[in-house]
This record gives structure tokens, C-alpha cells and sequence, in this order.
């Protein structure tokens, strides 16, 4: 316990989801640490992987379907383009709390000596490769060098 | 909050040594606060950042972002962290006599 008054000095954030509402958490709260001066790590892995895939990272949508939360019953959010329009809403709102689009943010948090990974694992798995990646991402992890490189940090996963 | 004497002004400051009333302010007393959070010196490029921050809180209001300082100030986000380590807006709003920022981003 008394280690926690000392203040956090270092993060690793696992980003596991692609759905905007998955996305946006990660990259607050990795930014928002680098502004207290926080050393962070960020790992991308499963869908989590489209915000810095370069053919994806300006589509990410925030989930209309299965998302009790929106308060949209399903089959209203199943209509084509509903996701989209919600985005879309969403992304203004953000915009004018000076939250920026996924490219920007990732350049933002990068450029706030932030690190970022993609997952060995899930790159094997989608057949991906670093020049899918925004130029970013340092390098392909596995997860044992993630958690090397976590040593004496707090892990967040989201 | 607390009186306090910085640059020769006795001036009001809140718990974390902000200032409380941004019009008491004056250059000399950056040079201090800037010493007060480990800037042991302020450059050039570091007063284009606390002057864009002191307009920008007379014209606007509200809390500065990083997001601002780049595209409305024309400040480089590396370049900010640099200049301010450990903490950028956090540092430059005290250095510059404004409340600490009230925004996440």
C-alpha cells in the first residue's frame, strides 16, 4: 500500500477491442498519463490492432448492435448505417472536446514519447506485418517481451 | 489556499501552488515558478508557449489541451514535452500564472 503513495512511474496498456467505444479508452488514458508524466507502453492485440493498422484506423465505428448501452433496441441498430451515423455523432462530439481521431491521437501520444507494440500473436493470426502499421509502432512483441518490458509498471487492460 | 511571495509580489496560491488570480502575474514571476517545477531556465521556445497560453486564456477561457497548443498555437507536441518534462500542461500553466488544466486530453 505504501508503494501506491509514491504515484504511478510507469504503464502498459493492452488496447484487446476495435470498436471505437474499445479504442478510445485505451488511448485516453495512455495519453492522459504521458501528460502527468508517466512512462506508458502501448500493446495492440486482436481487434484492438485496427487503430494502428493503417488500411482501418480512420474506419473504426462505435458498436450500434449488441450494445445495451446505446439504448438503441438491436434491430434498429442492425440498419445499414447506423453505426456509421452514430460514428459519426460521436466523432463531433469528441471533436469539440478536442479529442482527435484515432490517427492524430496515435501520432499525439507517439510524439508524447508514448511507445507503441502490436501482438505477435495476433499478427501471426490476421497475416499481418509492420508495413500494415502506422509508422508508429516500434516493433511486433510477443507476450513475454511485452511483459519483460512491463517490468515495475501497472498493466491496464482494455 | 495560501499568500505567498514570488519575484518580490506577494500573490495567492491554491493547495498545489497554483496561481488564484491570473491578473497578479508578471514575467518575473514565470522565471521563479518555472525553478519551483525543475526549468531552471526560460527559453525562447518556452515563452512562445506561456504567452500563447496567457492569450489564449484572456480570449478563450476555458482549459488549454495539447491539441490546441499544436493547432491553434502552432506548438510541436514533442517540442512541448521537451521544454516541459515530467508533466507539459500541467507545468506551463503554472509557469504561466493560469489554473491547472481541468481537460483529460
Amino acid at each position: 500500500m505504501s508503494a501506491k503513495k509514491e504515484g504511478i512511474k510507469k504503464l502498459s496498456i493492452i488496447c484487446s477491442k476495435g470498436s471505437l467505444e474499445g479504442i478510445y479508452p485505451a488511448l485516453i488514458m495512455a495519453n492522459g498519463a504521458r501528460m502527468e508524466g508517466i512512462e506508458v507502453n502501448l500493446f495492440f492485440t486482436f481487434f484492438g490492432m485496427d487503430a494502428i493498422t493503417k488500411k482501418k484506423w480512420s474506419k473504426v465505428k462505435v458498436a450500434t448492435v449488441g450494445n445495451p448501452a446505446m439504448g438503441i433496441p438491436t434491430f434498429i441498430g442492425a440498419i445499414p448505417g447506423m453505426s456509421a451515423m452514430a460514428t459519426k455523432m460521436m466523432m463531433k462530439k469528441m471533436d469539440s472536446l478536442d479529442i482527435p481521431p484515432i490517427p492524430e491521437f496515435i501520432e499525439m501520444i507517439h510524439d508524447a514519447g508514448g511507445r507503441l507494440f502490436a501482438c505477435k500473436a495476433s499478427v501471426d493470426m490476421f497475416g499481418l506485418a509492420m508495413e500494415d502499421f502506422c509508422p508508429q509502432v516500434e516493433k511486433v512483441l510477443t507476450v513475454g517481451e511485452f511483459y519483460e518490458m512491463s517490468a515495475g509498471a501497472e498493466i491496464i487492460f482494455t | 489556499m495560501a499568500a505567498k511571495v514570488i519575484a518580490g509580489t506577494p500573490v495567492e496560491v491554491n493547495e498545489e501552488g497554483y496561481l488564484v488570480d491570473a491578473s497578479q502575474w508578471n514575467r518575473d514571476m514565470a522565471t521563479e515558478i518555472a525553478r519551483e517545477v525543475d526549468i531552471q531556465e526560460l527559453t525562447d521556445d518556452h515563452w512562445k508557449v506561456i504567452d500563447f497560453l496567457r492569450r489564449d486564456a484572456e480570449e478563450k477561457g476555458g482549459s488549454p489541451t495539447i491539441r490546441r497548443l499544436k493547432k491553434a498555437g502552432g506548438i510541436d507536441t514533442k517540442l512541448l514535452y521537451e521544454l516541459f518534462p515530467g508533466g507539459p500542461l500541467k507545468k506551463a500553466t503554472k509557469i504561466a500564472g493560469l489554473p491547472k488544466p481541468a481537460s483529460c486530453i
